[in-house]
């Protein structure tokens, strides 16, 4: 039994356990919803008094805090308490695309040679750490959410709109990691 | 989704590389096992916790803001290798450098909240 919750989960329990986690979340009253934090972190810090769209009772969105805060200590636990120190199963294929862009891999969850404090600074560091998550941000409200608002619970609920967000979502991925990518990393 | 490695850069490049079954593993099993639990809500009207009906805000019509948001959204998520639910499940394990992309995605959603009504929507 502890073996199968040490090494890495299968997708086919992996997602029956987030629509489980949805389900628990719409039957609590709320929702899954992660990029909506964001907005109500905005208000928390007072942007309400500048920009109306953070004008709004930010204390309804309390649970939902509490479910991202919920996140990172499961981030926590299972990092820490529940892993084997086998390296990620990544495709051979992956690793050698990667490898032709600089990028190693070294079996962890994060190319650690670009997510680092010293990297911050540096031109490829500031782009995927500051300018990639500037971008997750804008992006994610312009839209109207994010992986867990419109690819899973809108297309569970059948949302047009949600499906037009999934397939910008794809069409931005897909330039990044086939025309950006390999321009930006060689040079 | 830590023990599932959707957390992971390296998976989100294996998915946009069509290498790995596994994202869309994850994304298509719950979506599926969604549309099937959400219809089962609706069908049974079923009540939450709390005793009221659950509903379902339906998402405003329009094309442009999800395209390009989502877009910019897709760009972001491949550089970062993140959406914003993982970015703090990576915080707790134990990126600390990832709270930096957290309060530039905070100040990305400001910037959009204060260019609003500029944008195409």
């Amino acid at each position: 039994m502890i073996e199968y919750i040490l090494q890495p989960w299968p997708w086919y329990f992996s997602g029956p356990l987030i629509t489980l986690i949805m389900f628990l979340l719409l039957w609590s009253g709320g929702y899954f919803g992660v990029s909506s934090n964001l907005r109500s972190l905005c208000a928390i810090g007072g942007a309400g008094k500048k920009v109306p769209f953070f004008d709004f009772d930010w204390k309804e969105q309390i649970w939902n805090l509490v479910f991202i805060l919920g996140t990172l200590i499961g981030g926590y636990i299972a990092t820490n308490f529940l892993s084997n120190s086998e390296p990620l199963q990544l495709s051979q294929d992956t690793i050698a695309d990667l490898a032709d862009i600089n990028i190693p891999f070294q079996g962890g969850l994060m190319p650690e040679a670009l997510f680092n404090w010293e990297n911050l600074l540096t031109l490829k560091g500031f782009t995927i750490i500051v300018v990639g998550g500037f971008m997750v941000g804008f992006g994610t409200r312009w839209a109207g959410g994010c992986t867990s608002g419109h690819a899973i619970s809108g297309l569970s609920n059948l949302q047009l709109p949600s499906l037009i967000a999934v397939v910008g979502f794809f069409i931005g991925g897909l330039v990044m990691t086939h025309f950006i990518f390999p321009i930006f990393f060689n040079l | 989704m830590t023990k599932s490695e959707a957390i992971s850069w390296y998976r989100i490049q294996e998915m946009f590389r069509f290498q790995s079954f596994h994202m869309y593993g994850i994304i298509g099993s719950t979506v599926v096992l969604g549309m099937i639990m959400i219809q089962l809500i609706k069908y049974k009207q079923l009540r939450s916790i709390a005793g009221k009906k659950i509903q379902f805000q339906p998402k405003e019509k329009g094309v442009k803001r999800y395209l390009l948001g989502g877009i910019i959204f897709g760009f972001g998520w491949v550089l970062t290798g993140s959406c914003p639910g993982p970015m703090f499940t990576l915080v707790g394990s134990g990126f600390s450098i990832i709270l930096v992309s957290i309060a530039c995605a905070i100040l990305g959603t400001y910037t959009y909240g204060y260019y609003k009504d500029k944008l195409p929507h």
